[in-house]
């Protein structure tokens, strides 16, 4: 708990700086991300489908929220594991009711990017939904799609495209 | 935009004569025409004028080396070594002693002249036919001294047109996005280059990211993606007075956008609670229409170049298909029925036929069809490439290709190329940077 509780800070920390500078938050992300895949390496089971169930490049909004939901290949559909994410994620925003979001939805490298602009917009949008049906308004909720230009892992293999689909929950103030 | 301070004017222009040499374009072209390019010839006098005003040394043989240049990359033209020809260039251009150009096996020739008149450059130009020892064309025109590599880019247009009966495409540019930096956290510019990658030059400084510039047919504007502000819109950039605005006021994300082939609207994608219409604006009277309305994804417009159709992307199907409809948004009608997945469609400027990217068994091709969907052909296989954009005269597609990282995920590139329409010719394109998302321009003159 304790040491989650220091991450939670750091966490508070990069988003302040994320407020200044986006490109700067995702600089730290890639970092997190590249150092997490060189301690774990390629682990088997990280995979259901093509649905990336592992946790290298997860963060978390509190304790036990996780930022990011993911999505199998050309699919906007949510997972078991997708909804019990984002039902952690409303009733950790129901609790702090000032907090607003925006969920950044991604595609992998391998579409056309004027679809996968269309795609991360879609993914985005069905968490989004769920989180509605969860009490939380719209109004606190905006959608930024960036379809395949921000990957967290660069390699051009089916894992690290499972990990660069995904809708991530970012605290907005 | 470079004003068009060319003065053009014809000294002669021999009618079409049948013995004359052609040019067959329609295939690919296994035996480039062998071509002699004579340096233009300088008098001293032009030379040193012209080496104070554009450190050139001899800008004669300079506008040559372009012409060279340009007629190589095409595929089409095997410009011989300089070294072999044993005429000089003043001479020649006078008069060319034919079997000289033909014991080096030159079937065409281009001699010229370059001299300096009140403050301009005046150019020039003859091509010959060495076979039948008969001049093919004869032209002169005067310009600012700026403008010399234009000079050699037109020069090409001209022999390019002489000699294939269609027009060419070298005196265009190239708007592009630059990229820079790790993969994760790309940076993005937007630049513009010539048609040969001289005078590059960035636009935008890479602040925030920008996506799919596109030219408009008529004139030096590019409507492009930005994300100011984190704010995915649609924007049109003035290229001459660097001017920039919004395109509508749209409570979402814009993108995908192109303009019609008249350049008086703008199409586009706007996309809403996950789903993707597209959308047409007025750029004169700022009127809004929705074309598509369907719960899929609509997408990657582009115009037919008469403006009546429209083909564009949908995974209405389940997948991303190409469709093409009525410019109202009637009518519309699948017309990618091949295995696998296809995307940005666009229409060639001759009218005949739609460029896709497809992607199949994970491999990703750039590939021809006609616009009811029949004779599909696929140019091009890579790992990753997308996004065809076609040459003014619809004989050339540029596209960008993106490499494989390794294990690491290390060594990711993304690089210009491009492909003539026969499928032979694929080439890269240079760029001081990595490069994706080009687009080409209509010819700058005509």
């Amino acid at each position: 708990m304790k040491k989650l509780r220091i991450r939670n800070i750091d966490q508070g920390a990069i988003m302040k700086l994320n407020k200044i500078l986006k490109n700067t938050f995702l600089v730290i992300v890639a970092c997190l991300a590249l150092s997490a895949c060189a301690t774990s390496k390629k682990s088997t089971g990280q995979m259901q489908g093509d649905v990336y169930t592992g946790t290298d490049t997860v963060e978390y909004l509190a304790s036990g929220v996780p930022d990011r939901v993911f999505f199998a290949t050309n699919e906007s559909v949510l997972t078991t594991a997708s909804r019990e994410t984002l039902r952690k994620q409303a009733a950790w925003l129901r609790k702090n009711s000032d907090i607003t979001i925006v969920l950044e939805g991604h595609a992998d490298e391998r579409g056309t990017r004027e679809y996968n602009l269309a795609l991360g917009e879609r993914r985005a949008n069905a968490a989004k939904d769920y989180l509605m049906t969860y009490g939380i308004s719209s109004d606190r909720i905006s959608v930024l799609s960036y379809g395949k230009e921000r990957p967290v892992d660069s390699g051009s293999n089916p894992l690290a495209w499972s990990k660069n689909r995904r809708s991530v929950t970012v605290k907005a103030n | 935009m470079i004003r068009l301070l060319l003065i053009l004017f014809y000294i002669l222009i021999p009618f079409k004569s049948f013995a004359l040499i052609e040019v067959d374009i329609t295939r690919g072209n296994l035996n480039p025409l062998p071509i002699a390019v004579s340096p233009l010839s300088i008098d001293e006098n032009s030379k040193k004028n012209f080496e104070k005003i554009l450190k050139k040394k001899n800008i004669g043989e300079e506008i040559s080396i372009i012409v060279e240049n340009n007629l190589k990359t095409s595929g089409l033209f095997n410009p011989l070594n300089k070294d072999a020809f044993l005429q000089a260039p003043d001479i020649a251009n006078l008069k060319p002693r034919f079997e000289d150009w033909n014991l080096i096996k030159a079937q065409a020739l281009i001699t010229g002249k370059v001299s300096f008149v009140e403050e301009k450059l005046r150019v020039e130009f003859r091509l010959w036919d060495v076979l039948a020892g008969k001049e093919m064309i004869a032209l002169a025109f005067t310009t600012v001294p700026n403008n010399w590599r234009r000079v050699g880019h037109i020069i090409t247009d001209k022999v390019y047109q002489r000699l294939t009966g269609e027009k060419g495409y070298f005196d265009t540019r190239i708007i592009y996005v630059a990229e820079e930096g790790p993969k994760t956290k790309r940076i993005k510019k937007l630049a513009i280059m010539d048609q040969d990658g001289a005078n590059n030059k960035f636009l935008t400084l890479g602040n925030e990211l920008v996506l799919t510039p596109r030219f408009n047919p008529s004139s030096q504007m590019v409507t492009y993606l930005s994300y100011f502000r984190n704010l995915p819109r649609v924007y049109l950039l003035d290229i001459e007075t660097g001017m920039q605005e919004v395109v509508g006021d749209f409570p979402g994300m814009t993108f995908a956008p192109r303009f019609s082939p008249d350049g008086k609207k703008i199409i586009m994608s706007f996309a809403k609670d996950g789903n993707s219409d597209i959308y047409t604006m007025d750029l004169e009277n700022r009127i809004v229409e929705k074309i598509t309305n369907h719960p899929s994804i609509d997408t990657s417009p582009s115009y037919s170049p008469d403006g009546k159709f429209i083909c564009f992307n949908s995974d209405r199907s389940g997948y991303q298909q190409i469709y093409v409809m009525k410019s109202n948004g009637s009518n519309v009608k699948r017309i990618s029925f091949g295995k696998g997945l296809y995307g940005t469609p666009v229409w060639s400027p001759r009218g005949d036929l739609i460029a896709f990217t497809k992607l199949h068994k994970g491999k990703f091709y750039i590939g021809v069809m006609r616009t009811d969907g029949s004779g599909e052909r696929l140019l091009t296989e890579n790992f990753y490439q997308e996004a065809p954009s076609w040459s003014p005269n619809g004989r050339v597609l540029i596209f960008y290709r993106e490499t494989k990282t390794d294990e690491k995920g290390e060594g990711f590139s993304a690089k210009l190329w491009s492909i003539d329409l026969t499928g032979y010719n694929e080439r890269m394109v240079d760029t001081p940077t990595d490069a994706s998302d080009p687009s080409w321009s209509s010819l700058l003159s005509n």
